[in-house]
C-alpha cells in the first residue's frame, strides 16, 4: 500500500520527465487505451521502450499493480489487527472488572470469573488472538463493554453520517483549493500574496475552532442555520468546520505544483499556438497541479476522519466520531479497536483508490508502469 | 486541527538558478509577517515563563457572582462559569499547554530518530521493516492513535502527551528516515570515513547533524501541531483535568457554554491558532532562507 506524499508524487512528476509524455499542450485523454503512447522524444529516460508497449499489455500490468497493492493493502490491515488486539490487552488491571464497572463497584468472584469466561479472557493469549482474527475475517468486531451491543452493529449504524461529513467536506476542500489556485496561483502581486495568505490561514485553523466560531455566528448569533444536527442544513456547518483547513492545506500543495507547471515549455507551446492565459491555466496547468493534491486525497480522507471526531462532539451529530469518543472515555476497548479497525479500513481503501484513480489520470505514470514489467 | 503534511522526505533546495543574481540578501527579519509572528511566539514563552508579568488575577480564584462575564475592560477575555478570569487563565495556561507541546515533540522526534536511523543505517532488511511500520502507523490517521493510546493508559495529562507524542512519529520517521539515506550516500560522509573516523563518530559527528539541519524547519511546524492535537484532545475531555488553567481543558469547559459564553472558547482557541500560525509563519521563513541559501 503506497501512502503518496509530496516527496513521491514530486518523483512520479519525474517519471516523464521535464516534458509531459502526450503531445505537448494537448490535454491527455483520460480514456487510458488512447493516447498511451508517448510521442517519441518526448520522454528522455533512458531505455525507455514505452513507445513499443501494446496497450492489452499496459492493462495487465495496471491489473497486477493493482493485485499486489491489493495484496499489501490486506497486510497491513492484518498489522494494524495485530497492533489494536495487543494494545487491548496491554491496560493495567483485570479487563472483567472494567466490563463489571471499574474495580470499585466490587463484584462477587464468581460473578467476574463468570465474565472472564463469557469474554474468554482465561484462554491463553494467542487463541484470544486468533480468536480474534477468525471474528475479523467474519466481520464480527466483538461486544462492546458498555452498550453490551455487537461493535459491527454499532459502527454500521453510525458510519454512514460520519462517511457523509466526511465525503462533503473533502468535495468542499477540493472546490475551496481549486477556487484559491485558479485565483491567485502563479499571479505575481496582490493577487497572488492574498491567495497564498488566506491557504496558511486556513490551513492553520484547527477543528475544534473554526467549528466552534462557526457555530456562534451563523447558528447562534444570525441564526441562519441549525444549532445541532437538523437534516441537510445541519451538514453545512460541520463540513465547513472539516472542508477549510484541509482546502487550505490543499491548495498550498495545488499551488506548488501549478508555478511549477507554469514555468513548463508547454506552457510557452500552447501560448504561441495562440491559446489565451485563461484557457492555458484551466486546461493545461490545472491538471498537472491536481496531481499530487489527488495522490493526497486518500490521506486527506484519513485526517477528515480523525477531525471527524472533534466536529461531531461541538455539533452534537451522530457519528462514529462521537462513539469513538465515549468508549475512550469509558475505556469501552472492544469498541475502540473496532472503530479504529474500521477507519483504517476506510483509510487504506481511500489510499487505494486514489493510488489507481492517480495511475488512470496521469498518462506518464501508467507508461511506466508498462515499462518497468 | 491544522494539518501537517506527510513532509518530503527529501528536502533537496529548491532549484532557483535566479536567486544567484539576486543583489541583495533579504533576511527573514526584513519581513513584517515574520517579526510580527517571532513577537507572538515571544509573547507566549513570556508567558510560560513568567505568568504573573501578563496577568495579575489569579487564574483559580472563584467568584460566583461574576461568573459568564462578558469581556470588559476588567476582564479582558470574559469569565468562566465560576467567575475566573478567562484572560489570566489563558496566561497562566501557557506554560503547561507549551510543556505538553514540546514534550510531545521529544517524544516523537526521539521515537521517530530511533526508527530513521535504524531503517537508514541498519541495511536493507532493517529499512524494509522500518518502512512498513511507519506505514501501518499512518494508518492511524491524526489523533486516532493517540485516543486508542488514551483508552488503554487511562486519561491523564502524562498519557496525553505521551500519545500525541506517538501520534506524531511516523511524519518524523518517514523525515529522518529519507534524511539520513541522503546523507548517508554524501561525498563528505565519504570524506570521513576515507579519513579514518570511527563510524560512531561518523554517526554523531557528521550523520546526526546533517540529519537534523533540514528538520528543524519541519520541527517548528511539528510544535504548532503537537499544541494543536493536545488541544484536541483536551477540548474532547482528556488530558489535564479541571480547574488547572490549560488551553485544552478551557477549550473542554467552555464547551458546554458555547452559545451563552462563546468567549470561554474563543479566547484560548484564536491564541493556540494565532501561535501556531507563527510558528508557520517562522518555519516557512526559515525554510526559504535556508533554501536560498543552500541555491548560492
Amino acid at each position: 500500500m503506497t501512502v503518496h506524499t509530496r516527496d513521491e508524487t514530486a518523483s512520479a512528476s519525474a517519471v516523464g520527465g521535464a516534458a509531459p509524455a502526450t503531445a505537448p499542450g494537448v490535454v491527455p485523454p483520460l480514456d487510458p487505451t488512447a493516447g498511451s503512447d508517448p510521442a517519441p522524444g518526448s520522454d528522455p529516460a533512458p531505455g525507455s521502450g514505452a513507445g513499443t508497449q501494446r496497450p492489452g499489455s499496459r492493462w495487465r500490468a495496471l491489473a497486477r499493480r493493482a493485485a499486489s497493492q491489493l495484496g499489501s493493502a490486506v497486510l497491513l490491515l492484518w498489522a494494524v489487527a495485530t497492533i489494536v488486539f495487543f494494545l487491548q490487552h496491554m491496560v493495567p488491571g483485570d479487563p472483567a472488572l472494567a466490563i463489571l464497572g471499574g474495580a470499585s463497584s466490587n463484584p462477587p468472584p464468581e460473578t467476574v470469573q463468570a465474565v472472564r469466561e463469557q469474554y474468554g479472557f482465561d484462554q491463553p493469549l494467542l487463541v484470544q488472538y486468533a480468536a480474534f482474527l477468525g471474528g475479523l475475517v467474519q466481520l464480527d468486531l466483538g461486544e462492546s463493554y458498555t452498550m453490551k451491543e455487537s461493535v459491527v452493529t454499532v459502527i454500521g449504524e453510525q458510519i454512514v453520517p460520519t462517511l457523509q461529513l466526511t465525503a462533503s467536506a473533502l468535495v468542499l476542500a477540493w472546490v475551496i483549493a481549486l477556487t484559491l489556485t485558479l485565483v491567485s496561483a502563479g499571479r505575481s502581486g496582490l493577487a497572488g500574496r492574498i491567495g497564498s495568505s488566506i491557504e496558511v490561514v486556513f490551513a492553520a485553523l484547527p477543528h475544534f475552532w473554526l467549528g466552534v466560531v462557526l457555530l456562534v455566528v451563523f447558528a447562534v448569533v444570525l441564526q441562519w442555520l441549525p444549532v445541532v444536527d437538523g437534516g441537510p442544513l445541519g451538514l453545512i456547518l460541520p463540513a465547513a468546520t472539516l472542508g477549510i483547513p484541509l482546502g487550505g492545506f490543499l491548495a498550498q500543495v495545488t499551488r506548488d505544483e501549478f508555478d511549477a507547471a507554469l514555468r513548463q515549455p508547454f506552457v510557452l507551446s500552447a501560448r504561441s499556438r495562440g491559446a489565451t492565459l485563461h484557457d492555458v491555466r484551466w486546461r493545461h496547468v490545472l491538471r498537472h497541479a491536481a496531481l499530487p493534491g489527488i495522490a493526497l486525497s486518500g490521506w486527506g480522507l484519513g485526517s477528515l476522519i480523525s477531525g471527524a471526531v472533534v466536529v461531531e462532539v461541538i455539533f452534537s451529530r451522530q457519528g462514529i466520531g462521537q462513539v469513538l469518543v465515549s468508549a475512550v472515555t469509558s475505556q469501552d476497548l472492544p469498541l475502540v479497536v473496532g472503530v479504529t479497525f474500521v477507519v483504517a479500513l476506510v483509510y487504506v481503501v481511500a489510499n487505494l483508490l486514489t493510488d489507481l484513480a492517480y495511475v488512470a489520470v496521469d498518462p506518464r505514470l501508467r507508461a511506466s508502469i508498462g515499462r518497468a514489467s | 486541527m491544522t494539518i501537517l503534511a506527510p513532509a518530503p522526505e527529501d528536502t533537496a533546495p529548491a532549484q532557483a538558478p535566479q536567486a544567484a543574481f539576486r543583489p541583495a540578501r533579504r533576511t527573514p527579519l526584513h519581513s513584517p509577517g515574520f517579526c510580527l509572528a517571532l513577537g507572538a511566539v515571544a509573547v507566549v514563552a513570556l508567558a510560560a515563563v513568567a505568568p504573573g508579568l501578563l496577568a495579575h488575577q489569579d487564574p483559580l480564584e472563584i467568584h460566583l457572582a461574576e461568573s459568564f462575564d462578558a469581556p470588559s475592560l476588567q476582564h479582558p477575555f470574559g469569565t468562566d462559569q465560576s467567575g475566573r478570569d478567562v484572560y489570566s487563565r489563558v496566561v497562566h495556561g501557557a506554560g503547561q499547554s507549551l510543556v505538553i507541546g514540546l514534550g510531545a515533540t521529544a517524544i516523537g522526534l526521539l521515537g521517530a530518530l530511533a526508527l530513521g536511523l535504524a531503517g537508514g543505517l541498519g541495511g536493507r532488511f532493517a529499512d524494509v521493516a522500518v518502512t512498513r511500520v511507519i506505514e501501518v502507523l499512518y494508518a492511524f490517521p491524526g489523533i486516532l492513535l493517540a485516543l486508542i493510546l488514551i483508552a488503554v493508559y487511562g486519561n491523564s495529562a502524562m498519557t496525553q502527551m505521551v500519545a500525541v507524542g506517538v501520534a506524531s512519529m511516523p511524519g518524523y520517521a518517514r523525515m529522518v528516515r529519507g534524511q539520513v539515506l541522503s546523507v548517508k550516500g554524501s561525498l563528505y560522509v565519504e570524506a570521513a570515513r576515507s579519513l579514518g573516523h570511527s563510524p560512531l563518530r561518523i554517526l554523531l559527528r557528521t550523520i546526526l547533524p546533517n540529519t537534523f539541519r533540514p528538520l528543524t524547519v519541519l520541527i517548528t511546524l511539528g510544535i504548532g501541531q503537537a499544541i494543536v492535537w493536545a488541544a484536541a484532545l483536551g477540548f474532547l475531555g482528556m488530558g489535564v483535568q479541571p480547574p488547572t488553567a490549560e488551553w485544552g481543558a478551557m477549550l473542554n469547559a467552555g464547551r458546554n457554554y458555547i452559545q451563552m459564553a462563546w468567549w470561554m472558547d474563543f479566547f484560548p482557541g484564536i491564541t493556540i491558532v494565532l501561535f501556531t500560525l507563527s510558528l508557520t509563519v517562522i518555519g516557512r521563513h526559515l525554510q526559504r532562507a535556508t533554501d536560498s541559501g543552500a541555491a548560492r
